[in-house]
């Protein structure tokens, strides 16, 4: 893992899960796979505090253990999973457009939660919408269940490992650590429930109730002795699916903007239709004939079928290669192939400047070419187009290729031609997106630290006035409380607010760019 | 690219390769050498791509937010422990500043974690016995006479309700020996009949009276 990733990472802990769960899971990170005494050892933490981290990390999918000989358990953390927690509001955004609020809070009650079992995210969530809805009125289990049934035949949930059933009764004492199996075919099965009830609003009268002495409230035992039908198989956000989705959004957007809207159409039913064949990493879909893209299509569009394969030759023509056809029998069959780094760079660039942009597309188009002909060819003079290479050079945007004329390589007698890696700009790129969000991050703390005390008034002040409205204060009061907020306070207030809003938003769109660069690196390291 | 930018300021005529081709001409001035680290904050030349807005841009900040103030809730927010004060108090007794003996807020399912994971919490079981246990001693070294063996028959009644107690917690403890207790708060909570802000100790006295600024405060 490169520093930048390991600094993103320990600012992501610590924002999430406070500063214990940091020092362990950079500890692991930096380290690899290590036992529970030698962590403990190495950090200088205690042994308990170590076991709590790990138990947090572990419920949440950051940590793996694996049991070794002599009942050793390792832990080991995966750095990856952990920069994925800057896309969780993504995530919960897309389900929202997909299955409206019900799905949304299902995702983000998976999400923050780590892993729970089915009956316990149904019971959450009808109790979160039963609260936002008029009195009265109580969500109902059912409705909720339906949703989150939904979602797992769409895979955006998926089960995780569970412990193996041991039909036989060991002889000697359990492992130290359950090994988790899990089998592909049950992944996205949903247990049979019948979950009958409503949600629970949280009642003045609860309120109340908390006001007695502690002493005097009954033992909380009701809910535990009921069995759990469900019990131990617990459900978690499936992320691949996630980004599997966001790549298809990313591509159907980039064909919508290159050509017009019915061809993104067309693009997008394929997809739809390869959503489940096709695994999440694979490079290419399934080859689909042109029959079957006709029959699918969304019922709005009454093309003909010569329409269509018009479309289809011209994506399949186009040299960005979003469709490529493979295979002349029948219909013809079209296969997508997944690439949408190429505009992006491109668009990049502009940081540069749009000559540089023009130089930068040249030497992509042209694979190969010389100093003199990005001068000819780009129509830039000289001066700046020397600049400019050496700068994109400097910052390993390009590289030079050697070809010698003679054989003792004499430096007068080779060629030096300019040439675009795609996967080393990449990787540059990314890590530069790493450090960038690793800044954004610790700006926004720095902000917000040097306006602690700012921020503990206006929010000491808010809880007042709240608990005054609630006790029905006057007019006058509020006004009174209001005032202790002064007027430059209260600027610097808003100033506060706008620049950590601006940081948050440059985050979200830093992690964009993140998502496709990540992407495109897998496929092509696939490919090959 | 040290090396690069050594040999330009080294001199031009020492460079391994021929100068011309890369495309660095004779005469043609070259960049000054850097001798100290870039600006910390270098003059944008181009206006960046602006950040997204809209109602999505929005839906997905106020999201973003949320989640992060959320999370700062939830138990798996593990906070440092609070470090002891100068002075101990009676108040620290009764209150419950943080999960009992260091031993995780919520419930995992053990069975899918290793065991060496899970914190035994005793320590209240433990002092049970041991405030017990020096009761014994005086009943086995009594041997006296008649109104000494009375009171011995009458201690021995108590104890005889006390160490039943104790018999049937030490069976319980050899019983789940293997398994886990859990930490039963109730029991604990039992031993006042104050609720728990009774112990108060006015550490935060001084911040309710922020309500009348218009009194100097002195």
């Amino acid at each position: 893992m490169t520093q930048a990733e390991i600094k993103l990472c320990s600012l992501l802990l610590q924002e999430h899960f406070g500063e214990i769960v940091e020092k362990i899971g950079v500890h692991l990170i930096r380290t690899g796979s290590q036992s529970l005494r030698v962590i403990a050892h190495d950090t200088g933490t205690s042994l308990d505090q170590v076991k709590k981290a790990l138990c947090v990390l572990v419920q949440h999918n950051l940590v793996s253990y694996q049991v070794h000989k002599r009942g050793v358990v390792e832990y080991e953390a995966q750095c990856s999973r952990v920069l994925r927690m800057l896309r969780y509001p993504r995530y919960i955004y897309t389900t929202k457009t997909l299955y409206s609020d019900t799905g949304e809070l299902i995702v983000e009650e998976l999400l923050l939660n780590g892993k729970l079992t089915m009956s316990a995210v149904v019971k959450k969530v009808a109790d979160r919408l039963t609260e936002t809805m008029e009195d009265g009125k109580t969500m109902d289990y059912a409705e909720v269940s339906n949703t989150f049934v939904r979602l797992a035949d769409t895979h955006f949930v998926q089960r995780c490992p569970s412990v193996p059933t041991t039909e036989n009764s060991d002889p000697g004492p359990p492992p130290p650590a359950p090994t988790l199996v899990i089998n592909e075919k049950d992944m996205y099965l949903v247990p049979k429930l019948s979950l009958i009830g409503k949600g629970k609003r949280r009642r003045s009268s609860d309120e109340d109730a908390a006001g007695e002495p502690k002493a005097k409230r009954p033992k909380y035992t009701t809910d535990n002795k009921e069995p759990i039908p469900d019990d131990g198989i617990y459900w978690q956000a499936n992320l691949d699916r996630f980004h599997q989705h966001f790549r298809d959004q990313a591509i159907v957007s980039a064909v919508a903007n290159r050509m017009d809207q019915t061809s993104s159409e067309i693009v997008r039913t394929m997809l739809r239709m390869s959503e489940i064949t096709t695994s999440s990493s694979a490079p290419f879909t399934q080859p689909l004939s042109s029959n079957e893209i006709f029959r699918s299509l969304p019922v709005g569009y009454n093309i003909s079928k010569q329409v269509l394969d018009q479309y289809l030759t011209l994506l399949a023509d186009d040299p960005l290669e979003f469709v490529g056809k493979s295979g002349d029998s029948g219909g013809g069959m079209y296969v997508i192939s997944i690439l949408t780094t190429c505009h992006l760079l491109s668009s990049f660039l502009s940081r540069f400047g749009s000559r540089c942009a023009r130089i930068f597309r040249l030497v992509l188009q042209k694979k190969h070419i010389e100093q003199k002909q990005v001068e000819d060819f780009a129509m830039i003079p000289a001066k700046e187009a020397k600049d400019m290479l050496y700068k994109m050079l400097s910052e390993n945007f390009m590289s030079l290729q050697e070809i010698p004329k003679t054989p003792d390589h004499a430096p007068s007698r080779t060629f030096y031609l300019y040439t675009v890696t795609i996967l080393s700009a990449a990787r540059m790129l990314l890590h530069r997106c790493y450090k960038s969000i690793a800044n954004l991050i610790e700006r926004r703390q720095f902000e917000t630290k040097e306006n602690k005390r700012l921020l503990e008034k206006s929010q000491r002040v808010e809880a007042i006035i709240a608990s005054m409205q609630a006790t029905g204060a006057e007019e006058a009061q509020l006004q009174e409380i209001e005032e202790m907020i002064t007027a430059p306070e209260r600027q610097q207030l808003e100033t506060l607010k706008r620049n950590v809003n601006k940081l948050d938003a440059s985050e979200i769109q830093v992690d964009e760019t993140i998502f496709l660069l990540e992407s495109y690196i897998e496929c092509t390291m696939k490919r090959q | 690219m040290a090396s690069r930018g050594g040999g330009r300021g080294r001199g031009r005529g020492q460079l391994t390769f021929n100068v011309e081709a890369v495309g660095i001409g004779k005469g043609d001035a070259l960049p000054p050498p850097t001798l100290q680290p870039s600006p910390l904050f270098p003059p944008l030349e181009f206006r960046p791509v602006p950040l997204p807005s809209g109602e999505e841009g929005e839906y997905v900040l106020a999201l973003k937010q949320e989640l992060r103030g959320a999370m700062r809730q939830l138990p798996y927010f593990i906070r440092p422990a609070v470090p002891k004060r100068d002075v101990e108090r009676y108040s620290d007794k009764y209150q419950m500043s943080g999960p009992i003996d260091n031993a995780i807020d919520w419930n995992p399912d053990w069975r899918r974690l290793p065991r060496e994971l899970k914190i035994r919490v005793r320590k209240l079981q433990k002092e049970r016995i041991t405030i017990l246990l020096p009761k014994r001693p005086p009943k086995t070294t009594e041997d006296k006479e008649e109104t000494i063996q009375k009171l011995e028959t009458l201690e021995k009644k108590e104890e005889e309700v006390t160490s039943e107690e104790d018999e049937e917690k030490e069976g319980e403890e050899e019983k789940e020996e293997e398994e886990e207790e859990e930490y039963d708060e109730e029991e604990h909570e039992e031993e006042t009949d104050y609720i728990m802000s009774y112990f108060d100790n006015g550490e935060d006295f001084g911040g309710d009276s922020d309500d009348n600024m218009d009194e100097a405060i002195y």
